[in-house]
């Protein structure tokens, strides 16, 4: 089955938690995870819901991979209409919480209402049950995993927590579980504050059953380990050199977003670089990076585990930090370093150790950093506002924006409202680098086109985990394409688009995705699930899913205006590198984008469209 | 006649670099003429390790190394089969 065929469904206003059974018909067409959550979410919420009242919705969900023994089946998702941008929001996470709900005997949990008191729930296989978390309230995400584990007296159940900045529904608060593993984007953990949830703790002793056929799932998941065990890519490169590898690569292409977009190339970028990380440090000799990490179930192993420099100005005096600990993944390292012109990784390392251990998502958070620190040299942002100096290149104020922002101290409190409102408040709306409200993650799509395309219509606001046409056009995965041009571009963001939809919902990570096509996960998903899970049916449910995320946003207000770029990027073009004089051509893929979709000229499925997948 | 070029050689392939370098990069004089493909053998650099082949920036497929020859002021940088997130 895949499925356990259970949902629990918390009511936080009741406080009650109820069992129900999995709509089957709903996991057939919407297979699970991402796409299935999301389908409960538009069946039983308003898309025009305000996101952080108790009328939105929260779902945690597994996909019917997750917990199995295919490669990477440790992830979850979490899905809820996202205060950052107020459009669908899904944000996945790895770690081992998403296999333990699964060994619970639970698909997935449905928060509802808003709890009156802080609460955690904790489940225990099917026992599931609210408590009193008055004594967690305040407590960062690392403080609230340590002091469950002591009250349950268990070390082995698995949490997801939100830290202070989720309690202070900071628009780009995240949800942590394992520690340093996060469903990162859209301000997920806002929501979860919001609702006075403070923690999900697991423990599932169950294991996985009814997998459809038992023989032919040890077949598919064993010849799908060896593709990304023979794979260069999954097999050596991400375990060696995790994603920050692509720091060099972004860079030397013209494409790494510099100093809120002002450039495309970054004098620091080797300051930075996964090569960095493997050097020894003038200071005590060691190296940052202390090992890689696995989520559950994962072959490739991609995560970083490093050891901050204890003698560097941020941690001198902080020796809690001084261990190991996660980071520096390609995304933090950029959005903290380069968006900002920050070239010195300690500095980084920690202002992310802090966003993982108060839950913030350092993607928006850094990008919201370089934002106000173009500000700041424009002189619209003064000393007095900040309440220090803070142009482009200073890690001692990014060291203090992120404890102020995560603790919502000062001008932190600002900085929490994302670049979109901060740009707005201060008279220079232009200056945000996001689509739909959510900041851009670590492409600069003038020296890669597609990219440009992939933020402007993620259903999420600017996302690189909606369709990541890097691969293709950078990374000559499946085949090379040309980054610098628009040609062929719609119809290959569209195909990343529902392919990564169909990754999302079985419950593994799209980094297999460098080895794994869609081939190598069918019959994965074939053998687990029950029914019919062809090529073709997966190719559409991937294609229904995306189509399902867009209907949530037309009909939560969104229209075609807003697939879209800021005017930096479709004005002003790239100085240097080889995008050099080069703008993206966003008004040139859009209008083919949306015909290719079968979507009307503004943007909305056709009637034929949503016909034809059942919508 | 000879050129100046930077020679850049990341992750697993920066074991490759002729002593020297500082970091990924090196500065090398080299024959005027000389094309991508030699320098990939010059330095003995494994052809299926050299999979990202970039000369300032742009993107050389495999089927053209052996043609493009490199300039004045050059920049090649060279990955392994890497990729990110
Ligand atoms: S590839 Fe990396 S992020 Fe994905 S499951 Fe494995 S360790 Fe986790």
């Amino acid at each position: 089955m895949g499925w356990n065929r259970k949902v629990l469904r918390v009511d936080l206003t009741a406080g009650t938690c109820t069992e129900e059974p999995l709509n089957m018909q709903w996991a057939d067409e919407y297979l699970g995870s991402r796409g299935l959550a999301t389908k409960y979410l538009v069946a039983e919420t308003d898309p025009k819901v305000d996101p952080l009242s108790p009328d939105n919705k929260m779902i945690m969900a597994t996909g019917p991979l997750t917990g199995t023994m295919a490669s990477t089946g440790g992830r979850y998702t979490v899905v809820t209409k996202g205060p950052l941008t107020g459009a669908i929001a899904c944000s996945n996470s790895g770690g081992f919480f998403g296999a333990e709900m699964k060994f619970a005997g639970w698909d997935m949990v449905i928060f509802e209402g808003k709890s009156d008191k802080p609460v955690w729930l904790y489940i225990e296989n099917d026992k599931a049950e609210l408590r009193d978390a008055a004594g967690l309230w305040g407590k960062s995400c690392w403080e609230t995993e340590e002091k469950i584990k002591e009250e349950l007296q268990d070390p082995l159940v698995r949490i997801s927590s939100i830290g202070v900045s989720g309690e202070n529904e900071v628009l780009y608060a995240c949800i942590v579980n394992d520690l340093h593993r996060a469903a990162g984007r859209s301000g997920v953990g806002a929501v979860m504050g919001s609702k006075n949830l403070k923690a999900v703790a697991i423990r599932g002793t169950k294991g996985v059953s009814g997998i459809k056929d038992f023989g032919a799932f040890l077949k598919a998941t064993s010849d799908a380990k060896k593709v990304l065990a023979d794979n260069a890519v999954t097999g050596q490169g991400l375990p060696k050199y995790g994603t920050q590898v692509l720091m060099n690569v972004i860079n030397e292409i013209g494409a790494l977003p510099t100093r809120n977009h002002r450039d495309v190339q970054f004098e620091d970028a080797s300051k930075i670089s996964a090569e960095a990380m493997h050097e020894k440090r003038e200071s005590d000799g060691k190296t940052h990076l202390v090992t890689n990490a696995a989520c559950f179930g994962c072959t490739i192993a991609c995560g970083r585990i490093s050891e901050i420099d204890k003698t560097h100005f941020t941690v001198k005096n902080s020796p809690q930090y001084w261990g190991a600990s996660g980071g520096l993944e390609y995304e933090a390292a950029w959005a903290l370093g380069a968006a900002n012109g920050v070239g010195d990784l300690e500095a980084l390392q920690y202002a992310n150790l802090i966003c993982n251990e108060q839950g913030m998502d350092p993607i928006s958070f850094g990008a919201t950093v370089g934002a106000a620190m173009e500000l700041y040299e424009l002189g619209i942002l003064t000393d007095d506002i900040i309440g220090m100096p803070a142009p482009f290149g200073s890690a001692e104020a990014l060291a203090k924006m992120v404890e102020m922002t995560a603790l919502g101290e000062g001008f932190g409190k600002e900085l929490a409202l994302g670049s979109k409102r901060l740009c707005e408040k201060y008279g220079r709306p232009e200056l945000s680098m996001s689509v739909k409200g959510q900041e851009f993650p670590a492409y600069d799509s003038r020296g890669i086109q597609g990219m440009g395309l992939a933020y402007a219509t993620s259903n999420r606001g600017a996302c690189h985990l909606r369709g990541y046409t890097v691969a293709s056009e950078v990374l000559g995965i499946p085949v090379k394409t040309d980054p610098l041009t628009t040609d062929g571009k719609p119809e290959l963001v569209k195909a990343f688009q529902d392919a990564t939809a169909v990754f999302d919902s079985a419950g593994i990570c799209v980094f297999t995705s460098f080895a794994w096509t869609l081939a190598d996960v069918q019959p994965q998903v074939a053998a687990a699930c029950e029914g019919d899970w062809s090529m073709e049916k997966l190719n559409e449910v991937g294609e229904r899913i995306w189509n399902m995320e867009r209907m949530f946003n037309n009909a939560a207000g969104f229209t075609a205006k807003d697939d879209n770029l800021p005017p930096r990027l479709t004005e002003e073009p790239a100085k240097t590198g080889p995008a050099k004089g080069l703008v993206n051509g966003l008004a040139k893929m859009l209008p083919e984008y949306y015909q290719v979709r079968g979507w009307t000229p503004g943007g909305e499925p056709t009637a034929e469209t949503r016909a034809r997948l059942g919508l | 006649m000879t050129i100046r070029i930077a020679f850049k050689l990341f992750a697993s392939l920066s074991d490759y670099l002729p002593s020297g370098h500082r970091g990924n990069r090196l500065e090398l004089e080299v024959d005027e003429g000389i094309t991508v493909a030699e320098m990939i053998r010059r330095y003995n650099v494994p052809e299926r390790s050299a999979h990202l082949v970039l000369v300032n920036g742009h993107f050389v497929p495999p089927s053209e190394r052996s043609r493009k020859r490199l300039a004045e002021g050059d920049e090649l940088a060279i990955w392994p089969p890497i990729a990110g997130g």
